[in-house]
């Protein structure tokens, strides 16, 4: 199986291209054709974990092609084990939301014909090993993303306040803010791509592997060195992205406003891009900025900031969905804090921690969508005693809650803990007092998780929803292999854990030793 | 020089004139073919036009064959530099005159001339591409001006097609009278005319910068006509709005890019020293103009977004984002590298495609719904999905997304700015700060055609869209897409048309 990346970044747009064949009054027939190649997706998935040597830190089913001479641009794909995680992520969420798309019933074939783009930007995204590919991947999501929310997401509706919220409007804030961060890489990756040269060829190039040596990188720019400047226009790029503290308002108004299988994608998947970017392009390639103590404190604080303040938020939030959407903003809070100790451990729990949160907000966001689609409504308050009305349904949103807030015996709990540990240990920085403070983060979120589900679940059924019919078969078969996964990845973590680990042990190294040491870079102070 | 020396060299010239002395011809055949077709408003003068511009295009080809040199004793340059250009003139024209073929809003008037005066205006666009001459270059842009003020003011009945005329004349004769100052005050400071002389006495003595600058200034007041750039960007608002739809689209290329040939002609030749070895021009030392140029190009590009995201009607917005575009592509000039000038190549023939596309899809919707403001634009994606889908592909290519055309054109634009250095980073971002402005205003139309219900009273019907006008948008709209997935071709052709007379 050479080219098994191609196939599985491309399958999508070759089944969105046979949906544009598919005449209009087949929907089945179109949704059937989009499960059929994102399952074909998930099998490559699965046959790349079965084949991906775990014992080094190697890149694997490597692909490189000439794309653009003329420009050193090149098509060249490849994965480690800090890709292979999220490229099985992928293909699980994007499977599970054609299922959980099934009801869809406005344009379906514009519908999956975006979601399969949408689809295939992602993956591209997660297997590029190209700069300059990358970012293409990474823009191409946003046009699908653009129209999956603005067409299929709430209509507009004018609020008490005379302002204009709905899909449209989360559209194209999503659009703006994300575009906006991106024209920083863009420009940072022009930058980096005219301060380095090929070894072979001495052309410059795109070549991230080649980006991470450290000669090519010099120069000073206002008074700073050069790598800062790049670290923090490729920082503003990626953390629009998680999102990270100011620059996460986009965040609420998108996940609520999308329909549901689109949130469960931009919560459980576009959520990983910014902090895989991080690791992927910001960390090896520019190590000696993320030592710089300003910007690793820097990051570890606006972890904690985002893990407190997204848990305060949801706690203060009266719609479920916008409770999950700022559970993301806090968890994902976790991810930075894990990783900007530098430790073996963090960095292991932060890359855990994106995955089980892919799969545990996956789970959220469905079970919100469950619930809408029969009481039309989100709103927390409006609910009560529905344990007694749909007992499965409650089973469910428990198993979901309890892996929220990170009980033992849940996938989050290893790599929250794992993360917290890490950053608690760092050898580099002391981070000690910030994960501290961190950690109350938890406390919160068990607060208002299951304060929710008290309100929500116990104590008397409310009359207006004594006929709410339970959830289905169809429901079921999407949350149940996520559920699985949660629970098994937290009693058993060792399949995520081998499989990461070795590269991201490697990346650890990687910043820790690469290239001049952090004090040439201080010394322009 | 002996007189019988011109004369040879004027007769020897004709052979590589062979392109515009047929469009000369063609012209001339047109003339009199309206005459005798005169009574019936018959398709053959588009026939005629099409023809003709097929014969000028093998013409056109042929000249990369027969080598670069200056003709009529240097008034004129063929190179490949202008060959590139005329070939996206005649390109334009072709295409122009498809679209008038269609366009319902010129169906009430003769189209015998329409095609005649475009076919002159093609001709003074050849002009400008080649023209080496203070004096051609005049001649040449006062050629392209006065034919378009007619061709804007085509639809007589039209109370604003003629408003947009007459303004056009007045701004035309301004910046012309402006332009004619500056030339005067060049050539007393240098003597000469000819730009490589005027090039040599600028580098080889001290001339006194005050006086020059002026003259540069005033002289770029003729070309920043011509490309609509601030402050000289005015007229064209109205003039795109006002003139037929077809009329705008060939306005918002031709010309422009005309204007771009001879910006890059006039300013590298005369106004800088070229360094062989590293493929970059250097700014003559008394005149920082590459700054100056900067400065336009941010202003040009900011303004024109800004004030686009006000405007209610598409034909006046895509007027604005044209304004917009041209600040884009003068990045490229700003940079004095032959990696600019290709930049600047690439992302004219990139913007044809876009901005053309979306023109034609304005053509298509004023013709069947009858309207261009946004707020009648709403729903059309249910009702006729085919332009909607092309104009998503053309909007998003204008805002410069991947994977479209228009990335790959703003790229290399960028890619040409970062190169030249820290000094030009902050045009880097205020150039990438205006993409995501112009998103906001091009969402809009997309907002109104996608996510927006249908307005009450009007009927969810879908809309026929002719095969000729799928036609055309495939033309136009698959290579927005492809040339964003595989533009080496593209970029071989811009490359290799860098070259201009005489530094090569």
């Amino acid at each position: 199986m050479s080219n098994v990346l191609s196939w599985i970044t491309f399958l999508p747009i070759i089944g969105a291209l046979l949906i544009m064949f598919v005449p209009k009054s087949n929907k089945s027939l179109v949704k059937i054709i989009a499960a059929l190649f994102t399952g074909l997706q998930l099998v490559l998935a699965i046959w790349i974990y079965m084949n991906f040597d775990q014992s080094t830190s190697q890149i694997q089913f490597r692909e490189q092609y000439h794309w653009i001479p003329s420009f050193n641009i090149e098509y060249f794909m490849g994965i480690d084990g800090l890709s292979v995680p999220m490229v099985l992520l992928t293909a699980f969420l994007s499977f599970i939301c054609i299922f959980a798309s099934w009801k869809i019933d406005k344009s379906v074939k514009g519908y999956f014909a975006m979601f399969l783009l949408l689809d295939t930007g992602m993956m591209g995204v997660f297997c590029s090993l190209d700069f300059f590919l990358f970012y293409i991947f990474w823009e191409v999501m946003l046009l699908p993303m653009y129209f999956l929310i603005g067409i299929w997401g709430s209509p507009s509706r004018v609020e008490a306040n005379g302002a204009v919220r709905g899909g449209p409007y989360a559209a194209i804030k999503f659009f703006l803010y994300t575009l906006f961060g991106s024209i920083f890489m863009l420009i940072a990756m022009l930058v980096l791509y005219f301060n380095v040269q090929d070894p072979v060829t001495g052309g410059h190039t795109f070549n991230m592997l080649h980006l991470m040596d450290q000669a090519n990188h010099s120069g000073v720019l206002l008074n700073f060195d050069l790598r800062l400047w790049l670290y923090a226009a490729l920082f503003l790029g990626f953390a629009i992205k998680v999102p990270v503290f100011p620059f996460h308002t986009w965040l609420p108004d998108a996940h609520v406003e999308a329909p549901t299988a689109v949130s469960v994608i931009l919560a459980g998947v576009l959520l990983k891009m910014g902090t895989y970017g991080l690791l992927r392009i910001s960390f090896p390639i520019l190590p000696d900025a993320m030592r710089w103590h300003y910007f690793a404190y820097g990051l570890a604080i606006l972890g904690l900031i985002n893990i407190l303040y997204g848990a305060f938020c949801a706690m203060a939030q009266k719609d479920l969905k916008k409770l999950v959407a700022y559970s993301s903003i806090s968890h994902m809070g976790i991810v930075l804090l894990g990783m900007s100790g530098l430790t073996a451990m963090g960095m292991n729990g932060a890359v855990m921690q994106m995955f089980n949160h892919g799969t545990g907000t996956a789970m959220l966001f469905l079970l919100v969508g469950v619930i809408y689609d029969r009481a039309h409504h989100r709103q927390i308050d409006g609910f009560g005693g529905l344990a007694v009305r749909m007992p499965i349904y409650a089973a469910v949103v428990a198993i979901a809650f309890f892996a929220g807030l990170g009980l033992p015996g849940f996938s989050s709990f290893i790599s929250e803990a794992f993360s917290f540990l890490g950053a608690f240990g760092s050898e580099m920085f002391d981070l000690r007092l910030i994960t501290i403070i961190s950690t109350f983060g938890i406390i919160i979120t068990a607060a208002y998780f299951l304060w929710t589900f008290q309100r929500m679940f116990l104590g008397e059924l409310n009359p207006k929803y004594a006929e709410l019919p339970e959830i289905n078969g169809r429901e079921l078969f999407t949350l149940i292999p996520v559920a699985v996964l949660v629970v098994l990845l937290g009693v058993y973590p060792a399949p995520l854990l081998n499989l990461m680990q070795s590269s991201l042990n490697e990346l650890v190294e990687v910043v820790k030793t690469a290239g001049p040491s952090s004090s040439t870079l201080l010394g322009l102070f | 020089m002996a007189l019988s020396d011109i004369i040879r060299d004027n007769i020897n010239s004709l052979n590589y004139f062979l392109p515009e002395l047929l469009l000369t011809g063609l012209v001339l055949l047109m003339i009199i073919a309206d005459l005798l077709l005169k009574k019936e408003r018959s398709p053959w003068m588009s026939i005629i036009a099409l023809i003709g511009s097929g014969v000028v295009l093998f013409a056109i080809i042929n000249q990369y064959e027969l080598g670069s040199r200056s003709i009529f004793n240097n008034m004129l340059a063929v190179d490949e530099f202008s060959i590139f250009f005329k070939l996206l003139f005649l390109a334009t024209t072709i295409l122009v005159i498809f679209l008038s073929i269609a366009s319902v809003e010129l169906s009430g008037r003769s189209v015998g001339e329409y095609f005649t005066l475009l076919m002159i205006l093609t001709l003074g666009l050849f002009l400008m591409a080649s023209a080496t001459h203070m004096i051609t270059i005049f001649i040449a842009i006062e050629l392209v001006s006065i034919i378009s003020f007619a061709l804007v003011t085509y639809l007589k009945t039209r109370r604003r097609s003629s408003e947009a005329g007459l303004k056009y004349a007045i701004y035309g004769a301004f910046s012309s009278g402006l332009m004619l100052y500056g030339i005067s005050i060049l050539y007393g400071l240098t003597g000469t005319l000819n730009i490589y002389e005027i090039g040599e006495v600028l580098a080889g003595r001290d001339t006194n910068s005050l006086a020059l600058l002026i003259s540069v200034l005033l002289i770029m007041a003729g070309f920043g006509y011509k490309i609509a750039s601030v402050p000289f960007h005015f007229w064209s608002p109205d003039v795109y709005e006002g003139a037929p739809t077809p009329i705008t689209a060939f306005l918002s290329i031709g010309p422009k890019a005309a204007g771009f040939a001879v910006i890059i002609r006039f300013f590298n030749v005369a106004l800088s020293n070229y360094d062989g070895v590293a493929e970059q021009w250097l700014a003559l030392s008394n005149i920082n103009w590459p700054q100056i140029i900067a400065v336009i190009a941010a202003a040009t590009m900011t303004l024109g977004n800004l004030v686009a995201i006000a405007q209610d009607n598409v034909k006046r917005l895509l007027a604005y984002s044209s304004i917009a575009h041209a600040g884009y592509a003068l990045l490229g000039v700003v940079v004095l590298s032959s990696q600019g000038v290709y930049a600047t190549l690439f992302y004219l023939v990139v913007y044809y495609f876009m901005n053309l596309g979306a023109f034609f899809v304005v053509i298509i919707f004023q013709d069947i719904i009858g309207s261009e403001k946004i707020d009648d634009f709403k729903g059309l994606a249910s009702r006729a999905p085919i332009p909607a889908i092309a104009m998503g592909v053309f909007l998003f290519s204008l805002t410069g997304l991947p994977p479209t055309a228009g990335f790959i054109g703003k790229f290399y634009l960028f890619a040409a700015l970062i190169k030249a250095g820290p000094e030009f980073y902050w045009l880097a971002i205020v150039g990438l700060l205006n993409s995501v402005v112009a998103l906001y205003y091009y969402a809009r139309i997309l907002k109104a055609m996608f996510f927006d219900k249908i307005s009450e009273g009007v009927s969810p019907e879908p809309l026929k869209i002719s095969p000729y006008y799928v036609t055309l948008l495939a033309v136009l709209g698959i290579p927005t897409i492809l040339v964003g997935l595989y533009w080496a071709p593209l970029a071989n052709l811009a490359s290799h048309s860098v070259h201009f007379l005489p530094t090569f």
